[in-house]
């Protein structure tokens, strides 16, 4: 098992290091064709509309198509969840749908309305986890396929549907690994395949 | 080194801006062609650096008016500037709510002797460096991000490389000094001892580490990040080039790109001309933005 880090910008650095504390294989991903070498992508914090423009310049849209349909994991955080929704507002923006959930930009506010709070998790269970919001998006809708493994303030957080996770908070600036866990677990079924 | 959830949530988003270009704006519609361009910040100001050079007398924090009408423009993050020492300008921006306030030497400072007590502030602050013991200072007073303070407005990138080698070289010299020497290293820079410790144990910075003053090429750009920055601010380089759309583009691959001669080949090509730019050793020393704050 492989998996790939994207690494157009944002703090995938800081997922990097997460994977390497875990032992697990990994490389930044920047060209389309690495997508065909890994099991699993993660779409680390950052601004979506750069990453997004990225994407649909470098020929990125296709292959990712391609990974989730041979069944690859995806881990999104903050812009990276965005990146994954159906459905992006505040403003619109395309996204890879890869998810049936949808997401309002900037939901709290600005840079001021960030925070930081630990929230008990009904399936990870105690210690809470702990949550870093940074101009955090908010799930306004979420299918029925998807599962609902955080919530904070009424509204989902932290979710799954088959092999993706979501976070609208950056579980890779903590020192809490159980999200990454629980991510690493999909992509190991998915190179088991 | 005081890691609260306040300090923690200011250096977060330093974070989500690494890898990403910071461009100078002073319109909604110049707000605009940078965000379409890839920019992951925009910095909001009255006039560019060049043109501050240029037209002279005392440049204070941009008007609201036109920060807000940035503001409205784009839903990237929104920063500005505030004289060093000039509290009361970043009580009020902190108030409008922009996302970042750089503290900075580009314009006139208000306090020759103090820069602001940061941590103060519910909004981070970004601050320029010329070497270590300046970008510690900046932190110790709460500063959420470092950037070179280059030469701004010259179009030339030759100060922004003296300041980031300069930091980088004072980083890895700590990285190997015995313990006992880094009180005496502490004094030397005049920077605060803990501060000091934690980047002989880590070998970087506590806060991002980002290039500034004099980028106007996707080489520059490159350059700065292969020289161990984190991301890049463009401020006239844009703005004064002759086709900025495309300019910002090119400089936003370049900085995704640092590392990869084949794209940054890509990057350069067919980009109109830059700006003009100034050769900063034939500048007079009260014409350098640098050496305002210490």
């Amino acid at each position: 098992m492989r998996i790939g880090v994207l690494a157009v910008q944002g703090d995938f650095a800081a997922h990097g290091r997460i994977l390497q504390q875990l032992g697990v294989p990994w490389c930044e991903v920047r060209h389309p064709e690495q997508l065909r070498e890994i099991s699993g992508l993660i779409l680390p914090g950052g601004e979506s509309t750069t990453m997004l423009k990225f994407l649909l310049e470098e020929g990125f849209w296709e292959p990712l198509q391609e990974l989730a349909r041979r069944g690859g994991a995806f881990f999104g955080t903050c812009a990276g969840a965005i990146l994954l929704a159906r459905e992006v507002t505040n403003p619109r923006q395309p996204s890879l749908g890869f998810m049936d959930i949808s997401v309002e930009r900037n939901a709290y506010g600005r840079q001021i309305n960030s925070f930081v709070d630990r929230v008990l998790s009904p399936v990870f269970g105690p210690p809470p986890l702990e949550m870093v919001y940074i101009r955090a998006p908010i799930i306004t809708r979420v299918g029925p396929g998807v599962e609902v493994l955080a919530e904070h303030g009424g509204y989902p957080v932290l979710v799954q549907q088959g092999r993706c996770v979501a976070a609208t908070f950056h579980p890779e600036l903590t020192n809490d690994r159980r999200v990454h866990v629980r991510f690493l677990q999909l992509a190991e079924a998915a190179s088991a395949r | 080194m005081i890691m609260d959830d306040l300090f923690r949530v200011k250096v977060g988003l330093a974070e989500m801006l690494k890898g990403g270009v910071i461009m100078d704006v002073t319109n909604a519609e110049q707000a605009r062609i940078a965000e379409e361009a890839g920019a992951v910040a925009v910095m909001a100001l009255e006039r560019v650096p060049a043109d501050i050079r240029a037209q002279g007398g005392v440049a204070r924090m941009a008007s609201i008016k036109r920060i807000r009408e940035i503001m409205e423009a784009v839903s990237i993050p929104v920063m500005a500037k505030v004289r060093i020492g000039h509290f009361v300008e970043a009580q009020i921006l902190q108030e409008l709510g922009v996302d970042f306030i750089d503290e900075s030497e580009v314009l006139t400072p208000a306090d020759e002797e103090h820069h602001i007590d940061k941590h103060q502030f519910k909004v981070p602050f970004v601050c320029g460096a010329r070497d270590l013991g300046e970008a510690l200072r900046r932190i110790g007073e709460g500063a959420a991000m470092i950037r070179t303070k280059g030469e701004a407005g010259s179009g030339n990138i030759v100060e922004a490389v003296r300041h980031l080698r300069s930091v980088m070289d004072a980083i890895r010299r700590l990285t190997v000094l015995p313990k006992e020497e880094l009180m005496a290293e502490s004094k030397r820079l005049g920077a605060p001892y803990e501060l000091v410790c934690w980047v002989a144990e880590h070998g970087r910075l506590p806060v991002p580490n980002f290039a500034a003053g004099g980028i106007a090429t996707p080489a520059d750009a490159a350059l700065c990040m292969q020289l161990g920055a984190e991301a890049v601010f463009v401020g006239s380089g844009i703005f004064k080039s002759e086709d900025p759309a495309r300019r910002a583009r090119a400089i936003v691959k370049a900085v995704t790109y640092y590392n990869d001669p084949k794209k940054l080949l890509e990057a350069s090509e067919e980009l109109g001309e830059p700006m003009r730019g100034l050769d900063v050793s034939r500048l007079a020393k009260e014409e350098l933005l640098q050496t305002r704050g210490w």
